[in-house]
């Protein structure tokens, strides 16, 4: 595929209208707050589209329907999709919003809301930042890899020019710039996928089981049923176990909720992505089973063994070159999208957590802060594409997966009992969130995603194993260090779980303001 | 008004915590008075009643697909047309998540009221003992 004058047409509009929005945006980024949340001013349905946005990678679009055209169920496309969704059902009934009542910018935030340690700041800001960078590199190596492929631009080029779009989104146009460009590629990505889904329909008399009945008889029944097997089992255990936690861990979801102004904006912002995900994962079988069919298995493969550009192939089948011209330069933009808010994630967890919070000791004025985070975005990006160039070769799918189960084992276990468990200290958290990132990391490491045959560790995905040995850390850490939390609570340094659990129920922040209104009030009466 | 809190919480946290932890015995008898008050406690035992079923409900019944698909084949056999049960079970996760975030919904926004009334017997000191 070579680019034409349509191809790259489509692409510049849609650089441009992002800069707009940029330009646009960066009137109003004037303070901090701004910067990392939008000054907490986003709706409900558009923090549930940037939501959307911010999920549906391209490993999502891409990804999935490709890993379906290429194995069926036997695959990670159909536990993706389906993953993918439920995660949302463990996000808004746990996390969204107590998450949305005790954060400010930054994951650390909510865990520095109980235990003041500069400590259990400077580990959850290292989490995110291995976590964010993970699924940034993933996703440059994809785009690199595509933008290469659809309209010839070499590797390196590509690399460098999506890192420098981002710099400028976010240096100047900060989270509310991100946020509108999260919703325009949602909305983008979504029409696509519902024009690719009515035109795939067309060709099977808008029946969905016909494509089943298709895929059996021309493909094989071996398309249509799981893997199976003690390895196979436990792997595909794990792989869900990492998806369904993972979300609830990944610090540019967790941020989304610190946009909005009140829990039930969180709420309704979580119904929102819900439904518009549920949606889109729900058509990936007929986008993928549909390549399959119309483009073949084997068309598919040799464009990209793992069958990345499924998508982009079966738009060219379904209606010509403007269309591959425009599904591509969605596929992009969605990959601009996602790394503009895996950049906030983690220049916030450098300039708020690391420069103010650990650094400055929370003394930096609000004009250093800006500065700071602005400037750190920039570095966060650059760091991204030296990553991403010296990554090439790079399996995108174990990066990914790493990212969820880093996650699910380091910051789920965290959060959750930072939220519901009343004896957890301080060195519980800092114990609980380094053994979740060691085992993790070391697992996928010694697993069989990166040693192959020869592997010290069985499984792919580590979430096994890693996410209960998550817990036992945050369990023994709290243990072992109860006679210092006892002591910090003494000395004021350990804010006490009852105002963690009203405030995280109820959103009341400021307690002498809420009850000294309300007795002025009693007052009057 | 939430996001005046926000615009003044940088000095909140600018001055540290441990400026207002320092008062932290204090505070934790004004938070201990919400957390006693009738609203707050009818709250949470509603929040528990629904929300312990519920994720205990989805997560088992999400993660026996993998189960059920990886170590068993009863999930092979075809269900309508060519359709697999494990097709079948894929995609009834998704109804299955859907109404539980309406069933969570509708009772969490009413239950705002009752945070709301938590507020007010707090400040008048109507607690239970």
């Amino acid at each position: 595929m070579t680019a034409d004058a349509t191809t790259i047409a489509i692409f510049v509009a849609i650089v441009v209208m992002t800069l707009g929005i940029t330009a646009w945006a960066a009137r109003s980024n004037k303070s901090t707050s701004d910067h990392y949340v939008a000054g907490g001013g986003i709706k409900g349905w558009q923090n549930g589209l940037a939501i959307a946005g911010d999920y549906m990678s391209a490993s999502t679009f891409l990804g999935v329907a490709g890993a379906i055209s290429l194995t069926g169920f036997a695959g990670a496309g159909v536990y993706t999709a389906v993953g993918g969704i439920v995660t949302y059902l463990f996000v808004l009934l746990l996390v969204a919003e107590p998450l949305r009542n005790l954060g400010k910018y930054t994951m650390a935030d909510v865990l520095a809301s109980r235990f003041n340690a500069k400590g259990v700041r400077s580990v959850a800001a290292l989490s995110t930042v291995v976590i964010s960078v993970m699924y940034m590199i993933g996703q440059l190596v994809g785009a690199g890899v595509i933008i290469q492929l659809l309209i010839g631009i070499n590797y390196t080029v590509s690399v460098i020019s999506i890192g420098f779009l981002m710099a400028i989104y976010i240096g100047f146009g900060g989270m509310l710039a991100t946020t509108w460009i999260q919703i325009i590629k949602a909305i983008l990505l979504i029409s696509a996928i519902v024009v690719m889904v009515v035109l795939v329909l067309a060709r099977f008399s808008f029946n969905p089981i016909a494509i089943f009945g298709e895929v059996s008889t021309q493909l094989g029944r071996d398309m249509l049923i799981p893997a199976h097997g003690l390895v196979e089992g436990l792997n595909w255990v794990s792989f869900n176990l990492a998806l369904v936690l993972g979300t609830a861990g990944l610090p540019h979801i967790l941020i989304r909720f610190f946009t909005v102004p009140d829990a039930k904006t969180a709420r309704s912002s979580a119904t929102w992505a819900i439904w518009v995900i549920g949606l889109v994962l729900l058509t990936l079988p007929i986008l993928g089973y549909g390549a399959a069919l119309l483009v073949g298995q084997e068309a598919i493969a040799s464009a990209n063994p793992g069958g990345n550009l499924a998508a982009p192939l079966l738009a060219n089948e379904l209606a010509g070159s403007v269309f591959l011209a425009y599904v591509s330069a969605v596929a992009f933009a969605t990959i601009l999208a996602v790394v503009s808010g895996l950049v906030i994630a983690a220049s916030g967890a450098f300039a708020h957590d690391f420069y103010n919070n650990v650094i400055r000791s929370g003394e930096a004025t609000e004009r250093e802060q800006h500065n700071a985070a602005r400037l750190t975005a920039v570095l966060v990006a650059v760091l991204a594409i030296l990553l991403a160039l010296g990554a090439q070769s790079v399996n995108i799918t174990v990066v990914v997966v790493l990212a969820f189960a880093v996650a699910a084992s380091a910051n789920v276990p965290v959060i959750l009992l930072t939220l519901f468990w009343k004896r957890f200290n301080t060195s519980g958290a800092i114990i609980g969130m380094l053994t979740g990132m060691v085992a993790s990391v070391g697992l996928v490491l010694i697993g069989t995603d990166v040693m192959g045959e020869n592997a010290l560790f069985p499984l792919g995905n580590p979430a096994l194993v890693s996410v209960p040995l998550g817990f036992l850390g945050c369990y023994l850490g709290t243990v072992l260090g109860g006679s210092r939390a006892r002591e910090e609570a003494e000395r004021g340094k350990q804010v006490p779980y009852e105002e963690i659990y009203v405030r995280s129920n109820t959103g009341i922040s400021d307690i002498e303001e809420e009850l000294e209104t309300g007795t002025a009030q009693q007052s009057q009466v | 008004m939430e996001s005046d809190e926000r615009s003044n919480s940088s000095e909140r946290e600018g001055t540290g915590r441990s400026g207002t932890t320092g008062a932290s015995v204090g505070r934790g008898k004004e938070w201990d008075r919400v957390a006693r008050t009738p609203a707050f406690e009818d709250l949470m035992r509603r929040k528990k009643a629904f929300l312990v079923p519920a994720v205990i409900f989805f997560l088992v019944f999400y993660m026996s697909l993998p189960v059920l698909a990886g170590f068993t084949t009863v999930l092979d056999g075809p269900a309508v047309g060519e359709m697999t049960w494990a097709y079948v079970f894929a995609f009834v996760q998704f109804p299955m998540v859907w109404i539980l975030c309406h069933l969570y919904r509708n009772r969490a926004n009413k239950w705002d009221g009752l945070v709301d009334k938590a507020r007010q017997e707090a400040s008048e000191g109507r607690t239970t003992t």
